[in-house]
Order: C-alpha cells, then sequence, then structure tokens
C-alpha cells in the first residue's frame, strides 16, 4: 500500500481534491492513456497515472473501481472533471513530472512495482 | 429492495456520438446494483460490461437501448443498437482490432478492447450483428457465487 501523502510527496504532486480522503491509500498503481486499458487490466484499489485529463477519466475509475488518478506531465482536467472527482470522492493529484519519471518513482515504493499479477 | 426478494428492470436510452454523457448509464447501473446488494466484484463486471457497450454505441451505432434486468441469481443486460452493423463479428472479437477513429483515441477509447473485454466479464455472452441494421448484446453475470471471480 501506498499513501496518498507519500504520493504527493514522491511526485512533487499537487493535490487537486483537497476536500477527498486525505487517508487514502493505494494497494497497486496503475499507467496508461487508454481508459480501454484501465477497464481491462487495472486492479480495483489502484492509483491511475495518466496523460489523459477528460471526463472519461474520472468515470472509467469509478466504474472499475480505482481509487485515485494522478495526471502527470502538468496535465490539468477542467474544473467540471474536478468537480466530478469531488462527488465519486476521488483523489486528484497533478504532477510536472513525466510519465516515465512517475512512474519511476512509484515502482520502487510499491510491491511488485505495483503491478498486477494474473 | 433486497435482490432476493424480485425481479429488478430498467431501461437506459444511449444515444450515438453523445460522447458528453458516456457513461451515464454505467454509473447508473454500476449505483442501482451496489443498492441491490450485490458484491462489489460482480456489480464490478456488470459495470464495466455496461460501460464498454456504452461506449460502442456512443462511438459507432446511431442509438440504442440498455435493458438491465436483474433476478435473484442474474444480472442480464441487453444492448440492442440501431447503426451500421458488424461486417465480422469473430475479428471484432479478436484483441487489439478496431476501427475507432484518432478521435475516439484520443478520449482514450477504440484500442480494440471493447468486446473482448465484455465477454470476459460475461458468464454468457451472446452478439448478433446485422450490417445496415445494427448489432445485439445479450450477457448474462451470475450473482450466486458460481460466477467468475
Amino acid at each position: 500500500m501506498i499513501a496518498l501523502k507519500d504520493v504527493l510527496a514522491l511526485l512533487d504532486g499537487e493535490l487537486l481534491t483537497p476536500t477527498t480522503a486525505p487517508e487514502a491509500a493505494f494497494r497497486a498503481v496503475f499507467a496508461s492513456d487508454l481508459m480501454s486499458d484501465v477497464l481491462t487490466s487495472a486492479e480495483p484499489g489502484s492509483l491511475l497515472l495518466t496523460g489523459l485529463a477528460n471526463f472519461h477519466v474520472i468515470c472509467t475509475c469509478s466504474v472499475a473501481d480505482l481509487a485515485g488518478v494522478v495526471f502527470v506531465h502538468g496535465k490539468r482536467p477542467a474544473p467540471d472533471v474536478v468537480a466530478e472527482a469531488r462527488t465519486k470522492n476521488l483523489p486528484l493529484v497533478a504532477t510536472k513530472m513525466t510519465m516515465f519519471e512517475a512512474c519511476s518513482r512509484m515502482a520502487g515504493r510499491v510491491e511488485d512495482g505495483g503491478h498486477v499479477r494474473r | 429492495m433486497s435482490v432476493a426478494e424480485s425481479t429488478f428492470r430498467r431501461e437506459f436510452p444511449v444515444k450515438g456520438g453523445d460522447f458528453a454523457k458516456a457513461g451515464t448509464a454505467a454509473c447508473e447501473i454500476k449505483e442501482l446494483l451496489k443498492d441491490l446488494g450485490i458484491d462489489t466484484t460482480t456489480v464490478r463486471r456488470a459495470a464495466i460490461v455496461a460501460y464498454e457497450a456504452e461506449m460502442n454505441v456512443i462511438m459507432y451505432a446511431r442509438e440504442a437501448r440498455m435493458d438491465l434486468t436483474v433476478s435473484p441469481k442474474e444480472i442480464h443486460l441487453i444492448i440492442d443498437d440501431r447503426g451500421p452493423g458488424i461486417p465480422d463479428v469473430e475479428l471484432a472479437l479478436t484483441e487489439g482490432y478496431s476501427t475507432a477513429t484518432a478521435e475516439m483515441r484520443e478520449l482514450g477509447f477504440g484500442a480494440g478492447m471493447g468486446l473482448p473485454n465484455i465477454k470476459r466479464n460475461a458468464d454468457v455472452f451472446a452478439i448478433d450483428s446485422e450490417v445496415g441494421r445494427g448489432t445485439r448484446l445479450e450477457i448474462t453475470i451470475r450473482t450466486n457465487g458460481h460466477g467468475k471471480p
């Protein structure tokens, strides 16, 4: 498990949803810009790292039971996307790091590199 | 209402091309199933099936009706669309095969995983498609503990 506060520290992240679950923790990490891949392979309770910042990210996380989102590479979702995440109590983080750098930092901190073993 | 008490039915209209409302029906279905007291793993499978099917309608069809029926032992979803149909169903069920446009891919979809993922999450999966008319999916997910994990 990795705590939200540790994600923020590791990725020099900004919490876009200060009112959502400050005690949140994630059992795995999944990285993709393809929501199709998230729906196919992400483990419930995972933290999603993505460069996609639209409404479909929030909807996909809600459907597939993901527990938080990091927007990489300086991407920032629109205010209505953030508002939707708040209603679903889904923590959103923004980082200026690239996907590669963010994944590299996270990989050392989660069991099995954060991947789902099937 | 408890799922053990009776059969629950609801219909959800889906409009092709309506990307702004994509996921509305799937999210509503998920909340309904949770309210019915179905376990979270099964609810997740049904929600993924509904979302993938809803996105397929939005991306490719003109309109569709999603019918949800929940009985004590099964979740039953029928997605009946009016659209172009699928010329080669077997090919469309191949992981990675896609006819999606660049616009669809920019939204994070169209990776050719939709139908295969629906099939993977279903206990019973049936598809019937006619070119020029539309496609009908019929999915059953068991809720009695004997379904997929």
